[in-house]
């Protein structure tokens, strides 16, 4: 059941998706992938808890370097987003 | 369900929707900034709720994995050129796709049922291929190894195999899971699988390739969501997936090639006829073509990935204020494909502060191209090329370009007379109606500017 469960979140999600990324204007499409790298860091949180198990064993150290890539791209695709979105002015603005 | 668990999964709801509701703000550019802080609250959320789960009994490996991604992140972000967002979105993904597979690998011991595994080895092959595909795609953008399509005789067949090899590998492993010879060779051909696919692909198609690697890395993350069994991954995932679904389309649109086609063939086809070319190169120089600007009331600036090269966003902002105060109407047509990313140019141009309501799309600069005086093209080729309406036999036919040739005049702004990036001849700078500018982009503008001062 629990994976008929997913696959329907699944379904959903990609739906949604498909909706609000289409009504994003072509400017903003450099801005959009770069938010979506930070989006796609969300591995981090599958990631913690493989990273704190105390173990200290091969899947530890995997979930650890995962929290590692993961990271960079959350911190780093969120603020470099940012950095392009404060340039986007209106004329006159 | 406990209630700490319970807890953890509210906040899951809740940073889905801020991660849906950031996405539909970044539907106007007024909004945009704000959507992501939306989604960055979101994704904070989400990392709190999961730190708070109660197996975590050690967090000294989650912290040291936090800070050394955090510092990367943060350096790379302040420090990153906006003519490099290519090669960064394209590291990005491959650091996406880098740790899916790992939380993949990782999570094989708490595996249970075929379902489960089955996502184990989707989220390690979708991971691998974005990984190493990502770094080619990194490479070749950042011209670290050569940009060019790399093809050899018999490469459907390798990687025919390859793919065989994949799957009955993780049959194997799905099937004797506690065995790791499969599981490594399941990781080994994907990475491998990754190199194979981006290599044929030439520099004029990376837009494509980035945005299909985009879109794997959120499918990567969505099978991970699986293999650990997390909804939040499933939904952020997917959102990225689409995101990367509908710019791969749109790119391949406006390249007028299918998918496959991008991927596959390359440029390779080129057929040895030349196109005749009739008319001849005609050069102006700075001073003769300020004069026709000086009378011209609408002008329209044409730029591509040359514009980027010669850094020379800011001297063309500076020559559009000067225009304007001179009475002239300046807008900027700006092609899905030029530069090296979806969206490339406006953000150069925003950084030089060209407002974005100046810069129009191809649909929009179009039918209004014949009440344009002088259609100004800098350092752009491909995107420009009439030979995408005229001439059947141009790799190109049928790719819909921006028509600066129905312009009154045109002006190139061009370094020499090398072909553009997909290597194709353009016929219009054989046009009765234009006019070269040989040089610097950035020194011919920089001329034109002091002849209006």
């Amino acid at each position: 059941m629990e994976a008929v469960f997913l696959t329907f979140i699944l379904m959903l999600s990609i739906f949604v998706g498909f909706e609000l990324i289409n009504k994003v204007p072509a400017t903003l499409h450099t801005p959009l992938m770069s938010g979506a790298n930070a989006i796609s860091g969300i591995t981090v949180v599958g990631a913690i808890s493989l990273a704190g198990t105390g173990q200290q064993d091969l899947a530890n150290w995997m979930g650890a370097g995962a929290v590692a890539l993961a990271s960079i791209n959350v911190i780093g695709g969120y603020m470099v987003t940012d950095r392009m979105l404060a340039m986007f002015k209106k004329r006159g603005g | 369900m406990e209630s700490s668990q319970l807890g953890i999964q509210i906040a899951y709801v809740v940073a889905a929707a801020l991660f849906i509701f950031g996405l539909k703000l970044l539907g106007s550019a007024g909004t945009a900034r704000r959507g992501n802080t939306l989604s960055a609250i979101g994704m904070l959320i989400a990392i709190v709720a999961a730190l708070t789960d109660q197996g975590i009994v050690d967090y000294r490996f989650i912290l040291g994995g936090f800070v050394i991604g955090g510092l990367i992140g943060a350096t790379a972000s302040r420090l990153v050129q906006m003519t490099a967002m290519p090669e960064m979105v394209a590291l990005f993904n491959g650091f996406g796709g880098m740790a899916s597979l790992l939380v993949g690998a990782a999570a094989i011991s708490g595996a249970v049922g075929t379902f489960t595994l089955i996502t184990v080895v989707l989220s390690i092959l979708i991971g691998g291929v974005t990984f190493t595909g990502s770094l080619i795609a990194y490479g070749k953008l950042s011209e670290t190894i050569g940009s060019g399509a790399v093809t050899f005789k018999g490469q459907q067949i390798v990687n025919s195999l390859i793919v065989i090899g994949i799957v009955a590998s993780a049959i194997m492993f799905c099937l004797t899971p506690s065995d790791p010879v499969w599981l490594y060779t399941v990781i080994g051909l994907s990475l491998l699988f990754g190199i194979m696919l981006v290599i044929p692909i030439g520099g004029a198609d990376m837009p494509v390739v980035i945005s299909l690697l985009n879109s794997y890395s959120g499918l990567a993350a969505c099978a991970a969501g699986f293999a650990v069994n997390n909804n939040i991954l499933i939904v952020a995932g997917s959102l990225v997936g689409a995101s990367g679904i509908i710019l791969t389309q749109i790119m391949c649109k406006a390249m007028n090639r299918s998918l496959s086609n991008v991927l596959f063939s390359g440029f390779t086809a080129v057929s040895d006829e030349t196109v005749e070319i009739e008319g001849e190169v005609k050069p102006i120089s700075v001073e003769d073509a300020f004069y026709v600007l000086e009378a011209a009331t609408n002008v329209a600036i044409i730029p591509g990935y040359g514009m980027a090269v010669a850094q020379a966003q800011h001297v063309v902002k500076e020559l559009c204020e000067l225009l304007e105060e001179n009475g002239c109407e300046v807008n900027f047509g700006i092609h899905p494909v030029a530069g090296r990313m979806p969206g490339h140019m406006n953000v150069l141009l925003a950084e030089a502060d060209v407002p974005y309501d100046q810069l129009l799309e191809m649909d929009e600069i179009n039918p209004r191209m014949e009440t344009v005086d002088v259609a100004i093209v800098i350092g752009a080729n491909d995107v420009v090329n009439p030979a995408a309406r005229e001439v059947a036999s141009s790799p190109i036919y049928g790719m819909p370009v921006i028509n600066v040739d129905s312009a009154r005049t045109v002006f190139v702004l061009k370094r020499s007379m090398a072909s553009g990036f997909a290597g194709i001849e353009n016929p219009l700078f054989f046009k009765e109606n234009t006019r070269m500018l040989f040089g610097d982009a950035k020194e011919t503008i920089g001329g034109l500017i002091r002849e209006f001062s």
